[in-house]
């Protein structure tokens, strides 16, 4: 069948602002909307930039927005989505190429809430011991594949770009409530800060963006009521 | 070109496991940086799914000794066996260290570390399958990757992320450091290190259907190829049994570890024949033969009987959610199936390359088959070949080759920068690879030889000539394809002429890597005249121990390829007819 598709297409070369480009390409209705940005990038305009690795979901490089929604180019059917489809940049963040944005203040929330174990006390030779009950309160977290599609979805991201957004709060969760971590009280503190996760609105949007399936905002409720514990 | 320069004592390519693993025990000892052309967690160790075996005997009794049988009895004994002593051995702790630094694995009721069955783990030197590989559900792959990277993130390692190593300086045998190019914005930095390690990955993109990600198109390979050093045992490429029909997404061993079963058009589980002990956890270059034999046969399902199934239908609802939650996703969403109620159709997938780089058991990369180091230059991970894996890899053997050999690597550059001085790289360093890409901006773009065009030949004949069954004939065959397509590949030309994230550049310098590495694996599939492992060769069915119990060394002579020979190094294990 014909899909039509339109792209935002923006050259940093070349243009001043973005525009909408069309394109009229013969697919399968099982095919990945990554297949269909390959079509263009391989047959047709090869100058059409966007990143992608894996194409099954699981690298975290392809969130775009395709009808207005945040999602994973390669983790959505043609058959899924209505026609024309439209595909555009994640938003808040700067545009470096047609679908690229520049992910480096991204990175460096997720920076700032250590994200990584905290444990001082000596491990001795083999395994701590973790029960599975303990390993689930965090098991959802773990999931995160920085994609970003939380977080420039969030109405109060794009208004407050300083908030350190959905996903480093998720991946703070994931240390939080994990039963061997020492740290939780510094993560909290950064948390409590006006940029932390008391800016949160719970609009939701970031949990129907997750990719992963991850209940961000139940994520994002769960360390505000933690971080009320510390004083 | 705006060109940049830097200076470190060591550099890193790649930040997949081994990358990530080699920095976090090089980084307290030097300046050192890790260049990655994707972000650290876009790295393919992310889309690991089933284990990383270590015979930590949580689950009933093991030892490594067992470990280091089933490998090298896997391997189909052309793995090294100090070698695979040394994985297996260091296995233990490598899990344990992952733990500490925060790894969420999987627990028993005990609180100690999961482990499951996986294909070729036994106890007692094939007595049954071992609960060997422990995990984290069926993404420990994600588990390893963000656990290394969060380590690195608590280390302050410097990355430099997006950045693409398009070339290596060696002046008169010593390494001097590398040259990569910015994807942002199309500046070249030139890196001065005088220990490199290449920790780029695997190249599954030689064939149609893989496993593997974009990205994987031999980059670490590919470069030191053309600078004249060999690359090992690439007639070893395996495929993995489960992949999804036609897209080959990956279906971990896990969900066969956990219990299930491979049925063909009559729903008959045919592995019974084919490994009457093991059956479905028979080691995956077995498994993919024989669902290939069963397609050829005439009992494939589907309307083209061209794939089998993966049924879990038996195993409920529970454990499929518990043990096999992404799998489960990848197949309803791709292919809109319920696993719990209805068998997955699946069809082998390339997934794994055994050859690479040929490094010594401290990562360091030989320059031929005598053994000759090449000094501060490394690999680890899957662009290596130490040999651990030899004819056939194990499951779950390579997440724990990356840590335990990514580990070596690291160590290997603390000991020669710490024994060596600085060395000068010249400002015209980046000239040979400025001129390249200048020519490929030059060159009016036509689509006979566009990128997207040359790569898709060369990886539909690589599919159809060389993949699980190959012949005298169909190497033959492919081989004066290969010629033609590298003629082609002279004149490739790109129609992005810009400097900001120009991938489709990008992409016209992978194919050449791409194509290096489907040379090399058709001339060392052609000269093995024997059947060894993932090396099925029709007209030569048998093992050949007397003649080809060595490792092939393949080096770029002009455009052709020149093979040498290396002995396999034997040790507790004697070769034997391999059976389960
Ligand atoms: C779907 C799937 C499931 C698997 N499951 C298992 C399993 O359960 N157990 C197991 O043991 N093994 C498994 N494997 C195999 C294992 O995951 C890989 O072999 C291993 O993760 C490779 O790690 P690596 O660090 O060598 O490379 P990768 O993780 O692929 O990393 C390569 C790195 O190199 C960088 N790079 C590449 N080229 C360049 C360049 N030119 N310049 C700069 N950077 C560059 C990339 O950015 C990336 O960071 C699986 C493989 C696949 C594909
Ligand atoms: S929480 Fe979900 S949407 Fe947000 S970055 Fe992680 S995987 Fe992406
Ligand atoms: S390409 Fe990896 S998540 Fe889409």
């Amino acid at each position: 069948m014909d899909v039509k598709v339109n792209i935002l297409r923006y050259n940093p070369e070349t243009d001043r602002k973005g525009h909408w480009e069309e394109y009229i390409l013969e697919a399968d209705p099982d095919e990945r909307i990554l297949d269909l940005l390959h079509k263009v990038k391989w047959f047709d305009d090869g100058s059409l930039a966007f990143r992608r690795s894996c194409a099954h979901g699981v690298c975290g490089s392809d969130a775009m927005v395709v009808n207005g929604e945040n999602m994973l180019a390669c983790q959505v059917l043609v058959k899924e989505v209505s026609t024309p489809i439209k595909i555009e940049p994640i938003r808040g963040l700067p545009v470096i190429k047609d679908l690229v944005v520049n992910m480096d203040s991204f990175f460096d929330s997720y920076k700032k809430v250590m994200p990584f174990l905290v444990n001082d006390s000596e491990p001795g030779e083999r395994e701590r011991l973790q029960s599975p009950e303990d390993r689930d309160r965090f098991e959802d977290t773990t999931k995160c594949i920085l994609c970003a599609a939380c977080t420039t979805s969030c109405p109060v991201f794009w208004t407050a770009d300083t908030y350190v957004g959905p996903a480093a709060i998720v991946n703070a969760h994931r240390f939080v409530f994990d039963s061997r971590d020492n740290a939780s009280k510094q993560r909290l503190e950064i948390l409590k800060d006006v940029d932390g996760a008391f800016r949160c609105r719970t609009a939701f949007n970031c949990t129907s963006a997750c990719p992963r399936g991850i209940q961000v905002t139940k994520a994002i409720e769960d360390v505000k009521r933690e971080t009320l514990t510390i004083n | 070109m705006k060109i940049i320069k830097h200076s470190f004592d060591g550099v890193i390519v790649g930040a997949g496991g081994a990358g990530l693993r080699a920095a976090i025990e090089a980084a307290p000892h030097m300046k050192l940086a890790v260049i990655t052309k994707l972000y650290p967690t876009r790295s393919h160790t992310g889309a690991a799914q089933g284990g990383m075996s270590a015979a930590l005997a949580n689950v009933e009794e093991d030892n490594w000794n067992w470990h280091a049988f089933d490998t090298v009895k896997g391997s189909d004994y052309l793995a090294d066996q100090p070698a695979v002593d040394i994985l297996c051995k260091e296995a233990i702790d490598s899990v344990v260290e992952l733990e500490h630094w925060g790894l969420p694995f999987s627990r028993l009721e005990n609180g100690k570390i999961a482990q499951r069955r996986f294909g070729g783990h036994t106890v007692k030197e094939g007595e049954a399958p071992a609960f060997r590989a422990c995990y984290a559900a069926d993404r420990t792959g994600h588990m390893i990757l963000q656990t290394l990277y969060q380590k690195c993130v608590s280390m302050g390692v410097t990355f430099f992320d997006e950045f693409q190593v398009l070339d290596i300086k060696i002046d008169d045998g010593v390494c001097r450091g590398v040259i990569a190019y910015e994807v942002a914005t199309g500046d070249i930095h030139i890196f001065e290190a005088r220990a490199v390690t290449f920790a780029t990955g695997g190249f599954g993109k030689i064939y149609k259907v893989s496993s593997n990600a974009h990205s994987l198109t031999g980059d670490g390979p590919g470069i030191l190829y053309q600078k004249g050093i060999p690359l090992e045992d690439m007639e070893f490429y395996q495929f993995h049994p489960t992949g999804i029909y036609r897209l080959g997404i990956l279906l971990s061993e896990a969900a066969r570890g956990e219990g299930g079963i491979l049925r063909n058009k009559d729903g008959e589980r045919f592995m019974e024949r084919y490994a009457p002990s093991i059956k479905d956890l028979a080691p995956r270059d077995m498994v993919s033969r024989a669902i290939a034999t069963e397609i050829s046969e005439g009992n494939g399902a589907g309307p083209n009987n061209d794939f089998v199934y993966l049924d879990l239908t038996h195993l409920g609802a529970e454990t499929i959610k518990q043990k096999l939650p992404d799998i489960t996703d990848f197949v309803r969403t791709y292919v809109k199936i319920e696993p719990i109620n209805e068998p997955i159709p699946v069809q082998p997938t390339a997934h794994y390359a055994m050859g690479g780089i040929p490094t010594d058991v401290n990562a360091r990369v030989l320059s031929d088959a005598s053994g000759t180091i090449l000094p501060g230059v490394y690999s680890a991970g899957e662009s290596a070949c130490v040999s651990v894996h030899g004819a056939n890899r194990l499951g779950t053997n390579s997440l724990l080759d990356i840590v335990v050999f990514g580990k070596r690597a690291g160590q290997s550059m603390v000991d020669y920068v710490s024994s060596t001085k600085p060395m000068e790289l010249s400002d015209n360093a980046a000239e040979d690879l400025t001129n390249k890409i200048e020519k490929l901006i030059e060159k009016d773009h036509s689509l006979e030889f566009s990128v997207p065009r040359i790569r898709e030949e060369l990886q539909d004949s690589m599919e159809e000539n060389a993949k699980i069954f190959r012949t005298e004939e169909s190497l033959e065959k492919q081989t004066k394809i290969l010629t033609d397509l590298r003629d082609r590949y002279q004149n490739v030309t790109i129609s992005d002429k810009g400097k900001v994230f120009n991938t489709e550049l990008l992409e016209a310098i992978e194919l050449e890597y791409l194509l290096d590495m489907s040379d090399t694996t058709v001339a060392s599939a052609l000269h093995r005249k024997e059947s060894r492992g993932a090396h099925s060769r029709v007209d030569h069915v048998e093992r050949d121990d007397e003649n080809w119990l060595k490792h092939s060394f393949a080096f770029k002579n002009g455009e052709s390829v020149k093979l040498e020979y290396k002995n396999v190094e034997l040790g507790n294990y004697e070769p034997k007819e391999r059976k389960y």
